[in-house]
């Protein structure tokens, strides 16, 4: 069995944001930059399914983006992926993740590997939205199971079993594979990557692939033009209720029921 | 292309979710911009008589899509019956409400269609003929403004409780047209085995229009008894910070935050949460916020629209009984 894992460079969650003069993007110096925590998962998901079973013959991990230094990859390598595919190109910085994945996908295709498994993040921390995961399967032409938080790999490993967490629920399915799951939170806790994995994940095989690379360049032209980044709406400033406890209570509800209206 | 809009309503066990109804309201100011028709689409297994529920929300007309392959949510087969809606509809707009079924079929269609996308957006607008959106990203620390190209496809999903559920008319009528669908074995590759419930017999904090939330501080499970019936008083769902999950205390499914949920409650009330960025992330947009909170300086404050700096052991029991007063006196 082969897998594919993607994991992708974000800003770390903790990190302030400043937004550029002329509000288009982020001010990157001193950004600091980490991989997607929910493709952790799935590097995670993969490395233990390699310790598990014995058919697991390789896992790749592949990332797209405009920047060269790539902090996903290497976490991922040294978590325990084996080798690297990196579309690196200017024209990946934006924020349509339908054009990221097409072009992930038309990279995967060019790999002499077909992949059994392909395991990605249920979306990544900076665009928050979950696209490229299901977008990635449909060009690959290939059924997905999103949101998964807990995957079996049947014995002879030609189809899955996966739990997907939906609104006060999980939904058992189960497909043959090759597919794409995407990873949420609750499905595994990564690894912290050790010092001398993250210094061997340097002598991993990294193939650096840009967009010129591609049989097919893609027939996109972004579908989502950024006019604007902004800080989000301000919230009123909190009105703090004081007194004894009682009172607090009394007189919170009063609040909210006659101020705010919500109850 | 026309101006037709979509909107996928979304079906649960026969039940239509609520935040499909919202979205009428985004469908009709465009439609008021551009004259573009309104069509919905409906998909599952004998939902035939849920079009009652749907024409008083005054759509020009109604797809239904009723095959046995629908029963439940399958990105494929749903993929295939919108395809149809939307040659059928001549859309050029699809709107969903974010949901976990519309963020796993929405990308998949719009990879299909080639469209453009934009998820979970707070705000929709027209300008010189382009669709504009606002987004939260970045864990909510910024908001995007983007447009759409024109020249293809649409795809929108909007944040639930971002607008009102437009009031529904009486004596109001839509055309009401079956889809033909067909599926390939590949479509029908992955299979639904069962879907079980986690929720307790409590509300799921997306769908809940008060969620009661609770932190590490809570110490464990069986104190939690105290948040939940608060939130029995209130028909409210509970909702807890991922140190509270990590610890125990309350099951993945109850998180909320950049790792978990992402809610718009009416209101919020954080009982020992300490206001994380990531925790924001997924409540700031919560309507009246109320923090609880023995720190005076705990970031939570600074979201918040009611501030009680006290023991949360001592408050939460009070404002249970207040809360009861008040239902008592209604
Ligand atoms: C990649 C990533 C993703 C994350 N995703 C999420 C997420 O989805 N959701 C999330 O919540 N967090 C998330 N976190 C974790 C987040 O950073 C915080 O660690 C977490 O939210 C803290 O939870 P807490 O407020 O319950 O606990 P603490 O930080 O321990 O805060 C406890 C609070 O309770 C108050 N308190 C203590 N005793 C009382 C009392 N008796 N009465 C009243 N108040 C009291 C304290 O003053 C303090 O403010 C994420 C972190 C990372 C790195």
């Amino acid at each position: 069995m082969k897998i594919l894992t993607l994991a992708m460079q974000v800003p770390d969650s903790r990190a302030a944001l400043k937004i550029s003069p002329g509000g288009k993007s982020l001010e990157t110096r001193d950004l600091k930059l980490i991989c997607n925590p929910f493709d952790e998962f799935a590097v995670e998901q993969a490395v233990q399914l390699k310790e598990q079973r014995s058919d697991v013959e390789e896992i790749v991990v592949a990332t797209i983006g405009a920047e060269k230094p790539n902090q996903a990859i290497r976490t991922a390598l040294a978590m325990g992926a084996d080798r690297g595919i990196q579309l690196c190109d200017d024209i990946f910085s934006g924020q349509d993740e339908i054009l990221l994945a097409e072009a992930l996908a038309a990279a995967i295709r060019l790999q002499e590997t077909t992949f059994d498994l392909i395991l990605c993040g249920k979306q990544a921390i900076d665009t928050d939205s979950g696209e490229f995961g299901p977008a990635l399967a449909e060009f690959l032409d290939l059924p997905h199971v999103g949101a998964v938080v807990k995957l079996d790999i049947s014995e002879d490993g030609t189809s899955l079993r996966a739990h997907r967490r939906i609104e006060g629920a999980e939904e058992i399915v189960e497909c043959p594979l090759p597919a794409l799951i995407t990873c949420e939170k609750g499905l595994i806790e990564p690894r912290y990557p050790s010092l001398p994995n993250l210094m061997k994940a340097k002598k991993k095989p990294l193939q650096i692939l840009a967009a010129s690379d591609l049989p097919e360049p893609g027939c996109l032209t972004p579908g989502l033009q950024l006019l604007e980044l902004t800080p989000p709406a301000p919230r009123p400033p909190c009105t703090f209720i004081e007194g004894p406890p009682e009172k607090m209570a009394r007189e919170l509800v009063k609040r909210l029921r006659d101020e705010a209206k919500v109850i | 292309m026309s101006a037709n809009i979509l909107i996928f309503i979304e079906q649960r066990s026969g039940r239509i979710v609520p935040a499909s109804r919202q979205i009428f309201a985004v469908a009709q100011e465009l439609s008021l911009k551009t004259g573009g028709k309104i069509h919905a689409v409906i998909a599952g297994e004998g939902i035939g008589n849920l079009t009652d529920e749907i024409t008083p929300l005054q759509p020009d007309s109604i797809h239904v899509a009723d095959h046995p392959e629908l029963r439940f949510y399958r990105a494929q087969p749903y993929a295939q019956a919108l395809c149809a809606a939307i040659k059928t509809s001549e859309a050029q707009t699809i709107l969903f409400a974010t949901t976990s079924l519309s963020r796993d079929l929405a990308p998949r269609l719009a990879a299909r269609l080639k469209a453009a996308i934009a998820t979970d957006c707070l705000e929709v607008s027209t300008e010189n003929g382009e669709l504009r959106i606002r987004r939260p990203m970045y864990c909510a620390k910024c908001v995007g403004t983007f447009s759409l190209a024109t020249d293809r496809v649409q795809i929108l999903t909007i944040r639930p409780n971002a607008y009102p559920t437009p009031v529904p008319q009486a004596g109001t009528s839509a055309t009401i047209q079956s889809l033909d669908v067909a599926f390939s074995d590949h479509d029908l590759a992955l299979k639904v085995v069962d879907v079980v419930s986690t929720s307790e017999g409590v509300r799921d904090v997306t769908e809940a229009d008060i969620i009661v939330s609770g932190g590490r501080s809570l110490q464990s499970k069986e104190n939690f008894s105290m948040l939940y019936e608060m939130a029995e008083t209130l028909g409210a769902a509970v909702g807890a910070s991922r140190a509270a999950v990590d610890a125990g205390f309350q099951p993945p499914s109850r998180q909320v935050g950049l790792t978990g949920k992402i809610v718009s409650p009416r209101l919020y009330l954080a009982f020992g949460i300490d206001g994380a960025i990531q925790h924001l992330a997924g409540m700031r947009g919560s309507k009246v916020i109320v923090a609880i909170n023995t720190k005076a300086e705990a970031p939570i404050f600074s979201v918040a629209t009611y501030g009680c700096v006290a023991d949360l052991f001592t408050l939460a029991p009070l404002l249970t009984e207040e809360f009861r007063n008040l239902n008592g006196s209604n």
